[in-house]
């Protein structure tokens, strides 16, 4: 058994009681922020030693825990969002708790459940990093202690969660017996057409696109990411989708490959529903959390398209989307964080005039949402040709379609949002202050979305590997 | 004879009343209660799996403590969120959740 294969998770958890620790034994006044930069150190230096595991391919625990290409590639997205995610987030979490040591320890925790996701080889360990994941999530959503949105938005995504979860095990239960095993690959060997089968395959479908916030299981999200501190939204944006997204494209590739038949279509349906509710519902938002949450509904649409494709060509697509899509999501909720540390509220209107507070985080956000929207030369447009490409090569041309149609009309309420910052005049003459760390993360996510934009070699060879380790 | 058929009927019907606790419970505590009531109802899908299918291994009572634990987990953070919520509201009563809508 070759345990040094679980070194990045280990580190995580370690990482994480040291900031516990450390938190306990700091004088009680003294401020936290140091801790948030010693985790941030302790995250570069475990994402610098993920590279070191290149080219492994071997699992642990009898086949339950792998490490290939493909989960460290989800693992290192997970690191580089968290890293982000907390540097952008200091002032805000500072102004939202005294308990910061403890938010970033749980942050950390969450991250760990998110990286044995995208390691899990069998039903049993895609359970427990979930639920690590989620479980984690349900206190992170609930963290604002002063807002009463903030415990009703806990509240619907722990009930909520937790039956989705439920039916989830279900679905796993019957697979399980129908099988014989809970190792994917030994199901895909032992897999047959029964109904019961195809029972336990449409439940672990609709619990993977709970997590996903795939419509029609998408009720919780506008809320609880309008509920949640900004962090927390971001990182439910980014890496617990991306996460759902590791998980099931190895059930669903590895395990149930010879069910496509059964599968595509519900898929198909899925990912079209996801694209037309999440762009239009969006239209009406005045909210920009609520706003980003619908948008997000859509891109998971988009990313779900990919699948289709049951391919290599399908699942870069879907690796490359999801590193642009939290790409330009951090600049988003940079900037949200900003608004939100200067005005106390995520309204689309305190975005007005930010064009002249701060030229450059109205680029910033401009730049991002122009990306999720798809144009070139933006990082989106070429994410959305991958998959585009790799589906209509396998006859779904009017997905394509539908997402390209879509995809425009999400142009139209991305530029409101722009049009707010750039026409209308700010609501009072405040000096607008942004600490140095939250404009750097802004600024990386700038620069990365305009250069996978314009040069998407390197990223999309990283993603075809990863994708080609799955077979 | 009671066969694996009895033990997964019992556990379908489990898991139908949790489904509809869910969605018709007025207050928290019982939208939670019937949450474990789903849960229950896979763990004896696994035990009578295992017992019936894989008799020579433990897989499906392994997955059943996991679940378990897990369970027990949901409700502690479950029971904390209630606390909050009354604590902010003076209810635990589901509808009152309505700050956010559309």
């Amino acid at each position: 058994m070759n345990i040094a294969l679980l070194t990045s998770e280990i580190a995580v958890v370690i990482l994480a009681l040291l900031i516990i620790v450390f938190d306990l034994l700091m004088p009680r006044q003294e401020a936290r922020r140091s801790l948030g930069y010693f985790a941030v150190c302790g995250l570069l230096g475990i994402l610098v030693y993920t590279f070191n595991q290149h080219g492994a391919s071997a699992t642990v625990y009898h086949g339950f825990f792998v490490v290939d290409k493909f989960a460290l590639f989800f693992k290192q997205l997970f690191i580089v969002a968290t890293i982000l995610t907390l540097l952008f987030s200091f002032d805000y979490i500072e102004g939202l708790t005294h308990n910061t040591g403890e938010f970033y320890a749980l942050l950390l925790l969450s991250l760990v459940g998110m990286m044995v996701m995208a390691s899990a080889n069998d039903l049993l360990t895609v359970f427990v990093g979930l639920e690590l994941m989620t479980i984690i999530f349900y206190i992170l959503v609930g963290f604002d202690l002063r807002s009463s949105k903030s415990s009703e938005a806990g509240t619907k995504y722990l009930i909520l969660g937790s039956a989705a979860s439920a039916v989830l095990l279900y679905g796993m239960s019957w697979v399980y017996g129908f099988t014989g095993s809970i190792v994917l690959s030994e199901i895909a060997a032992h897999i047959t057409a029964s109904p019961a089968m195809l029972l336990g395959l449409g439940l672990m479908l609709a619990g993977f696109c709970f997590k996903m916030s795939i419509v029609p299981f998408h009720m919780w999200a506008p809320d609880v990411y309008e509920g949640a501190p900004i962090p927390v939204t971001a990182m439910l944006a980014m890496a617990s989708k991306a996460a759902g997204v590791a998980v099931l494209l190895r059930v669903f590739l590895v395990a149930f490959a010879d069910l496509q038949a059964y599968w595509l279509t519900i898929v198909s349906l899925l990912a079209g529903l996801s694209m037309i509710v999440g762009i239009i519902v969006a239209i009406w938002q005045t909210n920009t959390k609520r706003m980003l949450a619908y948008s997000s509904i859509a891109q998971a649409g988009y990313i779900l398209s990919g699948l289709l494709a049951a391919d290599a060509a399908g699942v870069k697509g879907m690796l490359f989307y999801a590193v642009l899509y939290m790409v330009a999501n951090v600049g988003a909720f940079a900037v949200t964080t900003a608004v939100n540390n200067q005005y106390g509220s995520d309204k689309i209107d305190d975005l007005s005039g930010l064009s002249q507070k701060s030229p450059f985080l109205a680029v910033v956000m401009t730049v991002s949402l122009l990306s999720m929207a798809g144009l070139p030369p933006m990082a989106g447009f070429v994410g959305k040709m991958y998959i585009f490409m790799a589906i209509t090569d396998k006859g779904y041309f009017w997905i394509a379609m539908l997402g390209l149609v879509m995809s425009m009309v999400s142009v139209y309420y991305y530029m409101l949002v722009v049009k707010v910052m750039y026409s209308k005049e700010a609501k009072n003459q405040q000096e607008f202050t942004a600490s140095v760390s939250l404009r750097i993360v802004a600024l990386i996510s700038l620069i990365a979305t305009l250069f996978i934009g314009i040069y998407p070699g390197p990223l999309a060879e990283l993603a075809n590997a990863a994708a080609r380790s799955l077979w | 004879m009671i066969g694996l058929v009895h033990f997964l009927t019992v556990a379908a019907i489990v898991f139908a009343i949790g489904l509809y606790g869910v969605l018709s419970k007025r207050t928290i505590v019982g939208i939670l209660m019937s949450i474990e009531l789903m849960l229950n109802a896979v763990n004896i899908n696994l035990i009578a799996f295992s017992r019936f299918i894989t008799p020579e291994v433990l897989t499906g009572q392994i997955f059943a403590i996991f679940t378990i634990t897990v369970a027990a987990a949901e409700v502690a953070v479950g029971m904390a969120m209630i606390f909050r919520v009354y604590y902010d509201r003076n209810t635990v009563h589901a509808a009152r959740l309505d700050e956010m809508r559309w």
